[in-house]
C-alpha cells in the first residue's frame, strides 16, 4: 500500500478498538484516516478473546454500555455487510457463594431498572437452558437471553472491510516507534516504515497501550495480564447453548454456532510478563472445570489452546478520552478483558469525541484522571 | 474440472474462497485462518496448510519457502477433556 506522510488521524492498533474507531471516523466524514498495526489485523488481544457479549454488569455505566453493545451487535451484519457470527444464547451466571448470589441479585435489580431483562432462574430452569449442566453446588443463577457471543475475527474484519470501503488506509506490519508532540499538541507519529504528520493520534494499542502512551510522554497505570483459553473439536449444537459464567467458579464456557466449545478462566498469579505461551496447568485445570460442569464433554477433544493479554487498569474499567496536556492524543485502552464486546460502541463514541467533543453515552468518568482524583469505577462483575 | 475444490476438509473451505480472500489482502496463512477458519479444525492444518502456502506464494509471486508457515498451537493432537481432567504425574 502506498505511503502517505500526512493524515487527518492516525489510529495505532488493529484490534477491535482501533478498527472500529477508524471505521466510525470515516463514517462520520473524516477523509484521511490511517491505521497502523504492527502485526496483522486481529492478531492481538481481540483475536484471542473469549468472544462474550453481555449486558449483565454491576455498574450503571457498564450496564448502559453493555446494552448499547447488544443492540449494536444485533444490527452489525446489515450495517457492515458481513456476517459477524452473532449467537444470542444468553449468559447464565452461576453463583456458588451466598455473597456472590446477593451481588448478582443487586446487579439484576440495577439491570432491570435500565431495561435489561435479566431474571432469576432455578436449577431446573438452568438445566433447561443448558441441558446436561451439573451445578448442584450452585446457590443461584441469573440469566439474560439477549447476551451471547460473536466471532471476534469476523467482527473485526467486517469493520476492516467497511472501513476500507470508506477510504481508511490500513498498514499492517507497521509498528509505531514514536509520537511527536509540539506545544502541547500531537503532530504526528514515527514508524518502522516512515513518518506521518497528523493532528489526531489514537492509542488503541491494547496490551501495549501503556508503551504507546509513554511515546507521547504520558504515564498511564495499565498493565497487561496473560489469560489462557482452549477450544474443542466441533460437536453437535446444544452441548452448551448459553455462555456459562461464574466469578467464584472462575470460568466462562460457551459453544460457537459451528460446534466448538471455548472455555477460559482467570489465571493464577496474574502473569504480566508479555509472554503468550500455554501451560499444562491451565489445560488440566480447565479440563476439570469442563467435565465437572458439563460431564458429557468428557469424550470431547481439545484441539487448541492459546493465550492473550488483558490490558488491565487499577479499577478494571477502560480508559477513554483525550490526554490532558497533549491535545489531539486520544486513548481507548485498558478494557480489562471486555474490549471486544464494547468495541462496536466504544469506537463510535471515540469518533464522536474526536470530531464533535461530545458523546451519546457520557464517557467523562472513564478519563484517566480518575486515578489521580481517586474516582475509581470498581466493577464487581468480572472474571 | 469442477469449480468446487475443498482445500480445508475440517472446515469445508474451498480453493475459490481462499483465492478471494488472498485478493482482498489476507495474504498470510494466519490471516486466512482467522477469516476462513482454515487449519482450525481437528487436523490443525495438516491437510490444507501446504496447499494454502502454495496459493499464497503463487499470488505474491514468491517462492513457497519465503511464505511464513503460520502459528502451530498445542496440543499436537486432539486429546479428550476426560483424559486431561485426570491429570498426570507432576
Amino acid at each position: 500500500m502506498t505511503w502517505k506522510n500526512k493524515a487527518e488521524a492516525v489510529v495505532i492498533g488493529g484490534g477491535i478498538q482501533g478498527v472500529s474507531t477508524a471505521y466510525h471516523l470515516a463514517k462520520m466524514g473524516m477523509k484521511d484516516v490511517v491505521l497502523l498495526e504492527k502485526g496483522t489485523v486481529c492478531s492481538g488481544s481481540t483475536g484471542r478473546c473469549g468472544a462474550g457479549i453481555r449486558a449483565q454488569w454491576g455498574l450503571e455505566m457498564n450496564c448502559r454500555f453493555g446494552l448499547a453493545c447488544v443492540d449494536r451487535f444485533e444490527h452489525l451484519h446489515e450495517e457492515l455487510g458481513m456476517d459477524v457470527g452473532l449467537n444470542q444464547g444468553g449468559y447464565l451466571m452461576v453463583a456458588y457463594e451466598e455473597g456472590e448470589y446477593n451481588q448478582l441479585l443487586a446487579n439484576m435489580a440495577l439491570q432491570n431498572r435500565l431495561g435489561i431483562d435479566t431474571h432469576i432462574v432455578d436449577y431446573d430452569e438452568a438445566k433447561e437452558i443448558c441441558p446436561g449442566l451439573a451445578a448442584e453446588d450452585a446457590v443461584g443463577f441469573t440469566f439474560n437471553a439477549r447476551d451471547g457471543h460473536a466471532d471476534p475475527f469476523l467482527t473485526t474484519f467486517a469493520f476492516q472491510e467497511a472501513a476500507k470501503r470508506l477510504g481508511v488506509t490500513i498498514h499492517k506490519y507497521t509498528e509505531c516507534t514514536g509520537i511527536r508532540v509540539a506545544d502541547d499538541h500531537v503532530v504526528g507519529v514515527d514508524t518502522n516504515r516512515g513518518s506521518i504528520d497528523a493532528p489526531v493520534v489514537v492509542n488503541a494499542a491494547g496490551g501495549y497501550s501503556q508503551f504507546v502512551a509513554k511515546m507521547a510522554g504520558l504515564e498511564i497505570p495499565n498493565y497487561s495480564e496473560r489469560h489462557e483459553i482452549l477450544i474443542t473439536e466441533p460437536v453437535e449444537p446444544g452441548v452448551c447453548p448459553p455462555m456459562l459464567m461464574s466469578f467464584s467458579g472462575n470460568y466462562y464456557i460457551q459453544q460457537r454456532p459451528h460446534g466448538s466449545i471455548i472455555g477460559g478462566c482467570s489465571p493464577e498469579g496474574h502473569p504480566a510478563d508479555f509472554q503468550l505461551g500455554n501451560s499444562w496447568d491451565f489445560l488440566e485445570h480447565m479440563s476439570k472445570t469442563f467435565t465437572k460442569l458439563l460431564p458429557r464433554t468428557k469424550g470431547v477433544r481439545v484441539v487448541r489452546q492459546w493465550s492473550g493479554l488483558y490490558n488491565m487498569t487499577p479499577d478494571r474499567a477502560p480508559i477513554m478520552g483525550e490526554a490532558d496536556a497533549i491535545k489531539g492524543f486520544f486513548l481507548t485502552c485498558g478494557y480489562s478483558g471486555h474490549g471486544f464486546m464494547f468495541g462496536p460502541v466504544s469506537g463510535d463514541l471515540m469518533a464522536q469525541l474526536i470530531l464533535t467533543g461530545k458523546t451519546s453515552i457520557d464517557i467523562d468518568p472513564l478519563h484517566y484522571r480518575r486515578f489521580a482524583e481517586g474516582k475509581l469505577l470498581i466493577e464487581p462483575a468480572v472474571v | 474440472m469442477k469449480k468446487e475444490i475443498v482445500v480445508c476438509r475440517c472446515e469445508e473451505v474451498t480453493l475459490e474462497e481462499i483465492r478471494q480472500w488472498i485478493n482482498r489482502g489476507y495474504d498470510s496463512f494466519d490471516e486466512l485462518k482467522r477469516v476462513l477458519r482454515v487449519g482450525m479444525g481437528p487436523c490443525q492444518g495438516r491437510g490444507c496448510r501446504d496447499i494454502i502456502l502454495k496459493e499464497i506464494a503463487r499470488a505474491k509471486g514468491v517462492p513457497v519457502s519465503e511464505v511464513p508457515v503460520g502459528t502451530f498451537r498445542p496440543p499436537a493432537k486432539p486429546v479428550k477433556l476426560g483424559i486431561l481432567a485426570e491429570g498426570g504425574d507432576k
